[in-house]
């Protein structure tokens, strides 16, 4: 009986203490970040898929085709094509094919370059209705870029990091400022 | 003031039917916007503002859904479950006593008839999850005859109890018994029985069970059963099984306003009784809400348990009890 009576007793004291902190916590402010409406600030080691960077002097890529990122690949998913301009000291790259299908984001491409020509984006609002969507051209999608973000005959400023998004993803146009959260 | 007969029951089934269908789609957004908050998330946002043109939204979704009777199944008994325990919770709605005024009808045997269709409700899920021809359905409905047979008892000896303290079955009376401060009211009047909030939390406990709600929704035990007696049924068919879940819980709420905290009798003498009554019942009704989102489900051992160990002899206890008092005061 004694036994019984403190089982009841524990029992609905536990309970009581349950039900306290549920409503402890629906009284506190929500944690939710609203994703669409506003969005986490990205990490600065976020790993998107690779871009290409320009040089910010002549507003062309740094890239001048040396193939070491194709050579480090170990899922073979980049093919670089250069050609040699005439006038110019080095080659310059024409086709910086990316099979973004195949990428595992290892980043050995990054590490393989030696003048820091590639790096990782801040993309990742990939989204596409084919696979053949995700192969991209990232010499293409770098002069889209220049065409998009800066004005015609405007000097050629630092490359802002996510800009147009390859082709077929639905650009994501409510960007608000990054609401930051803890 | 009288009114003609006819028109009493028209303004009764246009009241009740709306009142009943506002209240299960709109319980539901609390619900949704209650399970929000205790998990700090906002809860539905997006269709309307603060969501409130949601179960607009999911009515408009389950009505243009297919009606599915699988193959199998005993049609008739399948069709037929929805409304049978659609049916007898609006007809309990009968006799509650909004206000003063306010009651569609005023029957001695108020109390009675409400225990009689609520009765129907079990049999209702039971003939639904046994008309599915389908092995989770059957399990839920074995699960609810054993489970509401089990707590039928403890809540009719509190309501026993009740009737033997307010010696009427007429919920106006009860509620009119109740009169005067906060202390008047059946919960705190520890005088008559020294256990009354005990009986309260019995009859609490008692009406979750009886509703197949958190923590003893062994029903529509999710995670165990797909979605238990209602596994079979598609678009307004579990949208009626649905609704009447949350009349029940309505119907529970406002019996248990009527019986222990004074219906519609204001504690400070202020105020409409409609207020009172709506205010007493869906504070009720977001304690319901609170306890599902803070236990989790118990186990089907631990549920027959709690009553059969427990709930039955401390509400037998109170019975006894009160007989005693009643006799030598």
């Amino acid at each position: 009986m004694k036994h019984a009576l403190k089982e009841i007793y524990v029992g609905f004291k536990s309970l009581v203490v349950g039900m306290r902190i549920t409503l402890e916590q629906f009284f506190k402010p929500t944690v939710t970040v609203h994703y669409p409406h506003e969005t986490l600030k990205i990490p600065p080691r976020f790993r998107g898929h690779i871009e290409l960077v320009r040089d910010p002097a002549t507003g062309k890529p740094i890239c001048y085709a040396c193939k070491l990122c194709e050579k480090a690949c170990p899922s073979d998913c980049i093919t670089v094509e250069g050609a040699k301009v005439d006038g110019a000291k080095k080659r310059s790259v024409t086709q910086y094919r990316l099979d973004f299908t195949k990428c595992s984001l290892c980043g050995s491409c990054v590490e393989a370059c030696r003048d820091g020509a590639i790096r990782f984006s801040r993309e990742y609002n990939l989204a596409g209705l084919s696979k053949e969507d995700f192969v991209m051209d990232l010499f293409k999608r770098l002069e889209q870029e220049a065409r998009e973000t800066e004005p015609p005959g405007g000097g050629a400023g630092p490359a802002q990091p996510p800009a147009a998004p390859p082709a077929g993803s639905t650009a994501e146009k409510v960007e608000k400022p990054a609401t930051e959260v803890k | 003031m009288e009114i003609g007969e006819p028109l009493r029951l028209v303004l009764f089934l246009v009241g009740i039917l709306s009142f009943v269908g506002l209240n299960a789609a709109y319980l539901v957004w609390v619900e949704r916007k209650g399970a929000g908050r205790f998990q700090r998330r906002p809860g539905p946002t997006e269709v309307g503002y603060a969501g409130l043109l949601q179960p607009i939204a999911d009515a408009i979704k389950l009505l243009s859904k297919q009606l599915i009777v699988p193959a199998g199944v005993d049609r008739t008994l399948f069709r037929a479950a929805p409304l049978l325990m659609m049916a007898p919770a609006m007809m309990s709605l009968v006799v509650i006593p909004w206000s003063e005024s306010l009651a569609a009808r005023n029957i001695n045997v108020g109390l009675l008839m409400i225990f009689a269709f609520g009765s129907i409700n079990v049999m209702a899920i039971m003939l639904g999850g046994w008309s599915s021809r389908n092995k989770y359905a059957i399990i839920s409905a074995a699960r609810v005859v054993s489970q509401n047979v089990a707590y039928e008892i403890p809540m009719l000896l509190v309501v026993i109890t009740m009737i033997m303290i307010t010696g009427t079955m007429n919920l106006n009376e009860i509620v009119r018994q109740q009169a005067g401060s906060l202390f008047h009211w059946n919960v705190f009047r520890v005088w008559v029985n020294p256990l009354m909030p005990v009986t309260f939390l019995i009859f609490f406990i008692c009406m979750l069970a009886e509703t197949n709600r958190a923590p003893f929704d062994m029903a529509e035990a999710e995670s165990e059963l797909v979605a238990g007696a209602y596994t079979e049924y598609s678009g307004m068919g579990f949208g009626v099984f649905f609704m009447a879940e949350y009349a029940n819980i309505l119907l529970g709420c406002a019996l248990g306003t009527v019986l222990f905290l004074g219906g519609w009798q204001s504690p400070i003498g202020v105020w409409p009784g409609v207020f009172w009554f709506l205010l007493k019942m869906y504070l009720l009704v977001f304690t319901v809400v609170w306890i599902r989102w803070t236990f989790p489900r118990t186990q089907f051992y631990g549920l027959l348990n709690l009553s059969w160990k427990i709930l039955i002899p401390v509400s037998l206890f109170t019975l006894i009890l009160s007989g005693a008092m009643m006799k030598l005061f």
